[in-house]
């Protein structure tokens, strides 16, 4: 596979490096002089000097032969999706793959239809929230193109499903239960598990039915 | 004296620099409701004393400052800040979030603003109009025929 990197930075720089460790071919732009010269004393000429936007340092860089995949990982989200656009409208690069630095940025990516996106702060916030008792739904996991997400969430006492087995819940309209963990051990959750309190239920489900899955697990 | 007000044309422009509020004055000027973006306060002082337009103070690719400053009910929408890639994002956001169908940007870069162009971007490159007059200023010079001999 031949891949091209945008940016150098530490993110960039360890794309790199693992790629090239798996076997496969990838090239690297980097704006910022001092990096680049650090850069280039390790990968050699992997690596170019240039802003990642400009359409000649692309070319420089190996676009138009084109890559299997581009991935975009400056600090400044509108060069990231610049960057995948350039990519996949003007040299058909099939493959983009983006950082989001501001989790706001999110909505204009999706709006492009630039994606897969990385984004370390929603990332953080996921696990944190997954910390975090008090959430009681947690999103675990948004897969975009198939327009569904694995949540989380925690039987209690309280919950209306606790006591009940799966195939007698009226679970929103395109959701299914996945798994449920109880006593550290996980199975996979078929018609006749029932739920019980203290368990940890994995399901997927459209974006936008979270509360109406709450309403049947966790609160009549 | 009398101030042409026309309602329903509004227009907003983003980034308040030496181009944008020109933009935004001139179309003041001509009866456009005029509202402006920019993200220094200190940019208003350049829209002079008798701006009485909308200013917000805000980021361009924020979508709650382009609310505020009324891309809603905006009927043409001009793009100039200082950065290229920005002007690009924040002129799809009017064009296909907002559908406001007159949307133009400032793109510095001939080669981004051509690509765009492609893509149904109405972009305006000042780097290319100055490229295209130098060159035509050189070629309009009379000249001596062979370069002076030393």
């Amino acid at each position: 596979m031949y891949a091209l990197i945008a940016g150098g930075g530490k993110v960039g720089a360890n794309v790199l490096r693992t790629l090239q460790r798996l076997g496969h071919e990838a090239t690297l732009v980097e704006q910022r002089r001092d990096r680049y010269e650090r850069l280039e004393e390790e990968f050699g000429h992997e690596v170019h000097h240039g802003d990642a936007t400009e359409i000649y340092v692309l070319e420089r860089a190996g676009i138009r032969r084109p890559p299997d995949l581009v991935i975009a990982l400056t600090g400044d989200d509108e060069d990231n999706l610049v960057i995948c656009q350039i990519a996949r409208e003007k040299y058909s690069v099939e493959k983009v793959v983006a950082r989001v630095n501001d989790p706001r940025n999110q909505e204009h990516f999706d709006l492009m239809g630039i994606g897969p996106t990385v984004c370390a702060t929603s990332s953080i916030m996921a696990l944190v929230q997954h910390e975090v008792p008090e959430h009681e739904l947690v999103q675990l996991l948004e897969l975009r193109r198939e327009n569904l997400e694995i949540v989380e969430v925690q039987i209690d006492r309280e919950s209306p499903s606790a006591g009940r087995r799966v195939d007698s819940l009226a679970l929103p309209e395109g959701s299914r239960l996945i798994t449920v963990l109880r006593g550290g051990e996980s199975e996979i959750a078929i018609g006749s598990t029932e739920l019980q309190p203290g368990d940890q239920v994995l399901a997927i489900l459209r974006p936008g039915k979270e509360d109406e899955l709450r309403r049947i697990l966790l609160r009549a | 004296m009398s101030v042409r007000y026309r309602p329903g044309v509004n227009a907003l422009v983003i980034g308040c620099g030496r181009v944008g509020s020109s933009v935004a004055v001139d179309l003041q000027a001509s009866g456009w409701e005029v509202s402006v973006v920019d993200e220094k306060e200190e940019a208003l002082a350049r829209l002079g004393d008798h701006w009485r337009g909308a200013f917000v103070v805000g980021h361009g690719m924020d979508i709650q400052v382009l609310r505020e400053a009324g891309i809603e009910g905006a009927d043409a929408v001009v793009v100039a800040t200082n950065g290229d890639n920005t002007n690009i994002v924040i002129g799809q956001v009017a064009q296909k979030r907002f559908d406001i169908g007159c949307t133009v940007v400032r793109i510095l870069d001939p080669a981004r603003a051509a690509f765009y162009r492609t893509q149904g971007l109405r972009t305006v490159c000042p780097t290319k109009t100055a490229i295209d007059e130098l060159t035509e200023a050189v070629r309009s010079c009379e000249v001596p025929s062979q370069p002076a001999a030393r």
